[in-house]
C-alpha cells in the first residue's frame, strides 16, 4: 500500500496528474470510501486493503469532465467497467493515469457478520500485501478469526481473472480467486419449477427498499436522464411487497445494462438488503453466451455490443420455452 | 332490459403491431371478414423495434394478461434491420421472465405480414385460446392498478 501512495505522490509532485482517485479510511476499520486526493498531505489518508471493493471506474465520468488528468486505481475486475466505459464514451482515456492495482480477492464484512462475529473493532490481515489465510478480527467479545476465503465478496469467487485489461502502470501482485462456477447458481434456479422460481424471486425481491443503490452504484448504470427518476414511471417509492413493481424494477434495471454489464458485482455489493443482484445480470450474460456467443463486455473497446449487433440466423423468441 | 352479467373470464390481451405489416395484416384480416376475438386489443408502434421491454412489463402490470409483439417478417422491415434488434431483446426478456417464475405463453412474438390476414386471426385465436387455458395473470399484476 505504502508503494501506492509514494508512486502517488510522485505522479503528483511531477504534475503528470493533477489528482488523486482511490479509496480513504471510513469511519469503521472495514468500511473504507472513495475518494478524490488533491494533495500529498490529503494522501496520508489513503488505504488499500481488502475491504477497498469499491469499483472506481465509475467515478471516472466526472473524473473526465474535470480539469488535468486524473490518477485512479484500479483493480483487475474494474478495468473491464472503464474498457466498457471508454466504449460507450462515457469516460476520456486521455484524462486517465491508470494504476492497475494488485488484488488477492475483495472482503465482505457481512460474510464475516454472517460467521457469527459480531461487535467488531479491528481486523488484521486484510492488508494486500500480507499473505496470510487468517484473518485476525478483535471483536467486544475477545478475539476471533476466519479464513480469508470464507469472507471473499460472491463475485471474488467467480473472479474473472488477474490480468489487467487497460493500465499505464501495474502495481502489486494479483491473485486468481476462482473457485467457484460463474453459472452455477443460475442453472440452479432454472431447473425449479415456475412456483419455486416465483417463490424465490418473490422472497428476496421483496426486501427491496429502491434506494436506488444498485443503480447509482454501476459503472454501465450511468445514463444522464433515468427512466427510473421519471414521474412518469409513478413507482420511485417502495411499493406494496407483494406487486410487480420491484420485479419490474430489477428486470429493467438488469436490462438497461445486458450486453454491458461486465459482472462486476457491484450491484450485489452495495445492496443493504443483501439482495443476489447479480442473478439477474448473470442470467443475461448466460443468455447471451448460449444464443449469441460468448461474450465479456469490457474485455476490449472496440467489438459491438450483443443487443447492438444481430444476424439473420439468430434464435426466435420461443426459443425460450423450447430450451426447457 | 338489462345489460347480463356473467362471471366468464374475459383476458385482456395487448397485441403491439408494427405499422407497415402487421398492422396491415389486422386490417387485412378484417376487412376479409376473418375473426378474432375482441379481447386482443392493438397497440400500434412504428416498429417491433420500438417496444421497450417496460412496455410489455407495464401492460402486463396495468392489467394484461396477456402481450403479443408482431412485427415484419425478418428480412422485411420498413426501416430494414429493426425487427432483428427486437428478435434479440424480446428473447432475452422472455427468457428473464421464464426466470422468474412467470408462466411461459403469456408472452409471444409473431411475424405476420401485411398480406397475412389469416395468419393474423388465427394467431390471435390462438393466443387468446392459449391465456384463457392459463387464466388469470396475478403474478405480475401491480395490486394498485387492480380495480
Amino acid at each position: 500500500m505504502q508503494e501506492l501512495v509514494t508512486r502517488a505522490k510522485e505522479l503528483l509532485a511531477d504534475g503528470t496528474v493533477v489528482r488523486v482517485l482511490g479509496w480513504k479510511r471510513g469511519d469503521l476499520s472495514y468500511n473504507p470510501e472513495p475518494a478524490y486526493f488533491n494533495s500529498q498531505e490529503e494522501l496520508e489518508q489513503f488505504v488499500y486493503d481488502g475491504f477497498c471493493g469499491a469499483n472506481l471506474s465509475k467515478y471516472m465520468i466526472e473524473g473526465s469532465k474535470k480539469e488535468g488528468k486524473t490518477l485512479v486505481f484500479l483493480k483487475p475486475c474494474d478495468t473491464y467497467s472503464f474498457n466498457q466505459l471508454i466504449k460507450e464514451h462515457r469516460v476520456d482515456r486521455d484524462k486517465a493515469y491508470i494504476i492497475g492495482v494488485g488484488c488477492r480477492g475483495k472482503l465482505d464484512v457481512e460474510k464475516i457478520k454472517a460467521q457469527g462475529i459480531k461487535g467488531i473493532q479491528n481486523i488484521s490481515g486484510a492488508g494486500i500485501e500480507e499473505d496470510t489465510d487468517t484473518l485476525n478480527i478483535r471483536t467486544i467479545y475477545g478475539d476471533k478469526t476466519c479464513t480469508y476465503g470464507s469472507a471473499m465478496l460472491e463475485r471474488c469467487h467467480v473472479c474473472k481473472g488477474k490480468e489487467h485489461m487497460i493500465f499505464d502502470e501495474e502495481i502489486g501482485e494479483s491473485k486468481d480467486t476462482k473457485d467457484a462456477d460463474r453459472f452455477a447458481e443460475i442453472e440452479k434456479i432454472e431447473a425449479m419449477s415456475p412456483e419455486e422460481k416465483f417463490a424465490f424471486f418473490q422472497k428476496e425481491l421483496s426486501k427491496c427498499i429502491r434506494c436506488n443503490a444498485c443503480r447509482n452504484v454501476c459503472p454501465a448504470c450511468s445514463c444522464r436522464k433515468c427512466v427510473f427518476d421519471s414521474n412518469q414511471f409513478d413507482s420511485a417509492q417502495k411499493a406494496n411487497v407483494d406487486s410487480f413493481e420491484e420485479k419490474m424494477f430489477h428486470i429493467i434495471r438488469a436490462f438497461h445494462v445486458a450486453g454491458r454489464c461486465t459482472d462486476c458485482g457491484e450491484c450485489s455489493r452495495v445492496c443493504p438488503q443483501g439482495i443476489p443482484l447479480h442473478l439477474f445480470n448473470r442470467k443475461f450474460i448466460k443468455d447471451i453466451n448460449e444464443l449469441y456467443g460468448e461474450y465479456q463486455a469490457g474485455a476490449d473497446t472496440e467489438s459491438k455490443g450483443p443487443l447492438t449487433s444481430f444476424t439473420f440466423e439468430d434464435a426466435e423468441p420461443g426459443i425460450v420455452v423450447e430450451r426447457r | 332490459m338489462s345489460i347480463e352479467k356473467t362471471n366468464e373470464f374475459r383476458p385482456k390481451i395487448v397485441a403491439f403491431c408494427c405499422n407497415w405489416c402487421s398492422y396491415a395484416g389486422a386490417d387485412l384480416a378484417g376487412s376479409s371478414r376473418l375473426g378474432y376475438p375482441a379481447d386482443v386489443k392493438i397497440i400500434r408502434v412504428p416498429c417491433s423495434c420500438r417496444v421497450n421491454p417496460m412496455f410489455i412489463l407495464r401492460a402486463f402490470e396495468k392489467g394484461a394478461d396477456g402481450v403479443i409483439l408482431c412485427g415484419c417478417h425478418p428480412g422485411d422491415c420498413h426501416y430494414t434491420t429493426g425487427n432483428y434488434y427486437a428478435r434479440r431483446r424480446m428473447t432475452l426478456l422472455f427468457s428473464m421472465l421464464d426466470y422468474l417464475g412467470v408462466e411461459n405463453g403469456r408472452t409471444r412474438v409473431e411475424w405476420v405480414s401485411a398480406a397475412e390476414g389469416v395468419k393474423f386471426s388465427t394467431t390471435m385465436n390462438e393466443f387468446v385460446e392459449k391465456i384463457h387455458s392459463l387464466g388469470k395473470n396475478v403474478r405480475l399484476e401491480d395490486l394498485r392498478c387492480r380495480n
